[in-house]
């Protein structure tokens, strides 16, 4: 029985190693930094997770005693991630992306990175 | 009498359990604590918040983060096979642009949060306007799917939660 937990921990742990492995290894080798953003958005995020979740089962069931602010560090993580690589994009695309490169709107207004708002937002 | 007690009982409870999550321990005492910042927060920040978000739907919300949950698994696999195994030159990444049909800021939010989660994308940026929300994605050769899945997966199902 101890060993099968101990393999479960393990088995957490690499795929995590894996994942952040992998996530890392796409900011060396992807070219553009719009590609790279895809790299540490999602393949760190199971990296961090799988971390966290063999941090609770070793607590749980080595330690016996409940742990569970590792759901905390997760939720936070999967709140902040996103934000971030709006700010890495957003700030990219202000300093190096021009607007037609992108897709247009097929609308009055463009993106917000290049263009205003309306002055009289929209009724409701 | 309540209403003035509590006059944002989810964000109470959710103090109450992130409380719970930093001290990571189950006391009375905790409890107590706990119990008391749910109570005092909401109470002084109300100015902040005018318009707060209805949510009429909670079961949806858990079914939506099942489903988001699921999805974040399975994009951290497409992407690492995608960086280890893909040669540079065969990735093909687009922008893409999703009409939106969502008009609340938090419904927005949380999708371009999910967006950015999720298979192969990321949000950039929204319109002016906030009518349109801008997606890059690392490698697709379907554009046009991509937007189709984005509307149907989740935006059909935010629009239920929060409208």
């Amino acid at each position: 029985m101890d060993q099968l937990i101990e393999i479960g921990i393990t088995f957490f742990l690499v795929v995590s190693g894996i994942f952040g492995l992998a996530g890392s290894f796409g900011l060396v080798k992807l070219r553009e930094t719009m590609q790279r953003l895809h790299g540490p958005t999602k393949a760190t995020t199971l990296g961090v997770g799988g971390v966290l979740i063999a941090s609770m089962l070793y607590f749980g069931l080595v330690k016996g005693t409940l742990s569970f602010h590792e759901l905390l560090i997760t939720l936070f993580l999967l709140l902040t991630a996103p934000i971030t690589a709006n700010f890495i994009a957003k700030t990219y695309m202000a300093r190096h992306v021009k607007v037609d490169d992108l897709p247009g709107t097929d609308r009055r207004c463009g993106w917000s990175v290049y263009d205003d708002p309306p002055q009289q937002p929209p009724a409701e | 009498m309540l209403k003035r007690l509590a006059p944002h009982p989810l964000l109470s409870l959710t103090l109450v359990l992130v409380w719970f999550g930093l001290v990571n321990k189950f006391t009375l005492g905790n409890l107590i604590l706990g119990g008391f910042l749910g109570l005092v927060i909401p109470m002084v920040t109300a100015a902040y918040w005018p318009n707060r978000p209805g949510v009429s739907r909670p079961f949806k919300v858990i079914e939506y983060a099942l489903i988001v949950l699921w999805d974040i698994c399975k994009a951290n696999v497409e992407v690492a096979l995608i960086i280890l195994f893909k040669p540079n030159a065969k990735i093909r990444s687009h922008w893409i642009n999703v009409p939106l049909e969502l008009t609340s800021a938090e419904a927005i939010t949380t999708l371009a949060g999910t967006i950015t989660l999720t298979p192969g994308t990321v949000s950039a940026t929204l319109a002016a306007d906030g009518g349109n929300i801008l997606v890059h994605c690392l490698h697709t050769d379907d554009p046009d799917g991509v937007r189709d899945d984005i509307k149907s997966r989740y935006e059909r199902r935010l629009k239920e939660i929060f409208e």
